[in-house]
Parts: C-alpha cells; structure tokens; sequence
C-alpha cells in the first residue's frame, strides 16, 4: 500500500497515470456537466418567490462550496510539501491556489449576479458571507503572490504552504469575526430573504452540480499537474521521450 | 540550556531596540500623521469625526505595525544570525517565541501609549478611553506576530513591501474587527467586554501558533 503511494508520489508514473485517467474524466465531467445544467436549469421546479432568477444557484453555490474545499486541499498538500517534501504535494498547492481563486472569484460574480435581482444592490456590506468569499479571494491572491515572488519555484511553492497553513486556521476565525462584525457595529440589518425549505426536487439538482464540480475540479488539477510536471522535468530522458511521443 | 537561550535572544532584541531608540518614535510620529490626515481629508465635523474615529484609531495603528514589520529579520538574515538559530540545536519555535514577545513590546507599548491620547484629540473621552487601551494592549501584539509571519515568508526577497501588505492585511480583519468592534461599543454605551474577550482569546491563539509558523517559514528561507 504504502509502495503504491510512493510510486504515485513519484513525477514520472504520477505523469503516467494522469495521462491514462484524463480523457475518461474529461468526457464524465463534460456529460456530467451537460445533465446537471440541464436538470439545475430546465428541469428543477422555478423557485415560488425569486421565480426563474434563483436557477443561478446551480453555479453559484457549488462554486462558493469549492472555493473553500480547495483552499483545504491547497493546505493539506502544503502539509504534504512541507512535511515529505514531495515535488507532486509542492505544484498541487500553487495549482490549488490558481483553481481556487478562479473558483472563489466565480462564486463572487455569480453572488452580485443574483443580488442585483433579489437585494437590488450589486454588493450588500451586511453580509458576512460575501465579504468572506472576498477575503477569500485575497487570501488566495496573498498565496500565488508569494509563490510567484521566488525565482526558485521549488521554495516559492514551500514558502506558499506556510502561508497556505497559517490562512487555514485563520479562515474560521475571518468567518466568525466577519459574522458577529454585525452584531458588534449597530445598524445596517440586512433583510434577507427567508431561507426556502430546499425542496428535494431543487436540492437534487445541487448536490448533483456540487459533485461535478468537484470532479471537474479534479479532472483540471490533474491536467494542470501533469503539464507542470513535463516542465520541471524537462532535462529528464522520459520527459524528452514524451516531448518525441 | 532553553531558559538561556530565550533570555539571550530576548534581551539582545530589547538592547538593541534601545540602542536606536530614535526609530522607535517613527512609528509613533507616522501614527499621528495619519490621524491629522483623516480630519484634514474630512472635515472639522466633531460629530462625523466621534462616529469613525474608533476605526481610523484601530485602521492607523494597524498600519504604524505594518510598517514596523519589514525588515524585523532582514538584519538576521544578513549577519548569518538565523543560519545559527538554525543550527543551535535549540528549537526554532522557541527562540521565535522570544524574538516575537520581545518584538511585540518594542512595536505595541508606544502605540498603546499614545493611542488614547490621539483618540482623547479626535474628541474620545471617558471609558472609550480605557477600552481603546486595552484592545489595544491585547490586539497589537496579535498584528505585530502575524506581521512577523509574513517578514519572515517575504524574507530575502527584494521588493517584499508590498508583498507582505498583501499577505498580512486581510489576515488583520478579525483583529481590527474585534478592536474597533470594542472601542466603537464603548462609545455607544455598550458594553464592550465580549470583544475585549474575543481578543483576549486571538492574544493566546497567536502566541501559541505565531512562532511555531514563524519557525517553519525561516527554515524554510534557510533551504
């Protein structure tokens, strides 16, 4: 067991491996894709009160959902790279933090796409969700400023796993401070729209969205993994072979 | 063999922060200028002023330890100071945890100092006072050891300045939040102790994990 995951920790079969695994993963997250937009968006019943406007939770929501989950993942290859110093563990946190950003920006687009419909304002101060999705992303921004700061990507990437680690256990701490933030400063209650009881016939569709996030999430990862690869190891012989196909 | 190497680092910091005692006025007098600039930039309106002036305390204050932090290992690192922690075979962690305490003393005590004062100039008066004090006294320390943390990830780098403003802000938020939360509650005639409390607790959070991190990212600059 243990043999396998040194192999798989090991550039050249990681290389390998994600070449043989990509095309299947991309053709089930493009279908995937295809049936979760179009039950999300055709299928699912029209929400009683935000009428059609609400569909936009179908990419709204799994992307807030991964914008954290691969900030996890970013710190726990952080931990990997600098704990083993495995190469692989060292590009997947600067991936991560690329995919992340990416993720979290989206889910702050889509937020100001709905708000402008539902609160009638594009950005709404009261809201602690939005404004931790927006330290999020600086969180985020701080990681690949960092990492692209060092002509030595090796220790850039280490340099960025400590940061990626002090960010995750500040992350509960934003949240909950940006939470409360309301309660301390006086005014500006937010009225936000009763929380709809997710019928199951909405939230299937979600969770089915949440979970080909996740694996699009994954298919891209291992793409950009297995490029970032070829060029580390560029002056290696099986590179060079695989540059010749 | 620890208790003296912690006491040597610690008061070869506090000497040396005494023997250029000059600068540690800088960041009082850059603390001052930034509360002339809001009123200048605002207005003489008392009441406007009263209403924000817990936050522009908090916000200038924030950024005076900024400023305090980038070159706070530069020095270290160029006399060959931390390759030696390194290889003194007492842990890192520890001698960080003893620059850190000592760092913090050095940046906050000033600022704490003058903190009510200038909040006494933007019309403060009473309690406020106090509590402005004491979320400071348990808030600056906080901002000086994560500064640290980015100092010491940006170490070495060229133009880490800007980077380290990046890296360190948004990890302030819940410092600034709970401090200007506290001060802004004292002048409504709220209570201000939750605040103070949620500080109190980011204080032990910080001493606890700040050298340990501050640790990882030197020996990670000494690869």
């Amino acid at each position: 067991m243990f043999h396998r995951f040194t192999a798989l920790s090991s550039p050249r079969h990681f290389y390998a491996i994600a070449s043989a695994w990509l095309p299947w993963l991309s053709v089930l997250t493009a279908l995937g894709f295809a049936v979760g937009l179009y039950w999300g968006l055709v299928v699912a019943p029209p929400d009683y009160q935000q009428g059609e406007a609400y569909r936009i939770i179908y990419v709204h929501v799994p992307s807030a959902w991964l914008s954290l989950m691969v900030y996890t993942v970013m710190a726990g290859a952080g931990l990997v790279a600098l704990v083993w110093h495995v190469k692989l563990a060292e590009i997947a946190v600067y991936e991560c933090a690329v995919l992340g950003a990416w993720f979290t920006a989206l889910a702050l687009g889509t937020g100001m796409l709905w708000g402008k419909p539902m609160w009638g304002t594009w950005w709404q101060w009261g809201d602690a969700r939005m404004l931790s999705e927006l330290i999020l992303l600086f969180l985020y921004i701080g990681v690949l400023g960092l990492h692209n700061a060092f002509a030595d990507s090796r220790k850039g990437a280490r340099v960025a796993a400590v940061l990626a680690l002090a960010g995750i256990v500040n992350i509960p701490i934003i949240h909950y401070s940006v939470e409360w933030w309301n309660t301390l400063h006086q005014g500006a209650t937010v009225t936000r729209f009763d929380k709809p009881a997710a019928h199951s016939s909405m939230l299937w569709p979600l969770l089915f969205m949440g979970t080909m996030f996740i694996l699009y999430f994954s298919t891209v990862l291992l793409a950009r993994i297995r490029v970032r690869i070829l060029e580390q190891e560029a002056d290696r012989q099986w590179a060079e072979e695989v540059r010749r196909g | 063999m620890m208790g003296r190497a912690f006491a040597a680092v610690f008061r070869r910091e506090l000497r040396l922060a005494w023997r250029r005692r000059g600068q540690l006025l800088q960041p009082l007098v850059f603390y001052a200028l930034v509360m002339l600039l809001f009123p200048l930039g605002a207005g003489a309106d008392l009441a406007l002023l009263g209403q924000v002036a817990p936050s522009l305390l908090w916000v200038a204050a924030l950024l005076a330890v900024l400023l305090a932090q980038g070159t706070l290992f530069s020095a270290d690192l160029e006399e060959g100071g931390i390759e030696l922690w390194v290889t003194s075979g007492v842990s890192l962690g520890w001698l960080a945890l003893a620059k850190l305490i000592a760092h913090a003393m050095i940046v906050s005590l000033p600022l704490i100092l003058v903190g009510p004062v200038l909040a006494g100039w933007l019309g403060l008066r009473g309690e406020a006072l106090w509590v402005l004090a004491v979320s400071m006294a348990l808030g600056m320390p906080v901002l000086c050891w994560i500064g640290a943390l980015g100092a010491a990830l940006t170490l070495g780098l060229p133009r880490g300045g800007i980077l380290l403003a990046l890296i360190v802000l948004p990890l302030y938020i819940p410092v600034l939040m709970f401090g200007a939360g506290a001060v802004h509650a004292a002048v409504d005639g709220r209570p201000a102790d939750g605040a103070l409390l949620l500080l109190a607790g980011l204080l032990f959070l910080g001493v606890s994990l700040a050298p340990i991190a501050t640790a990882a990212a030197l020996r990670v600059s000494q690869e």
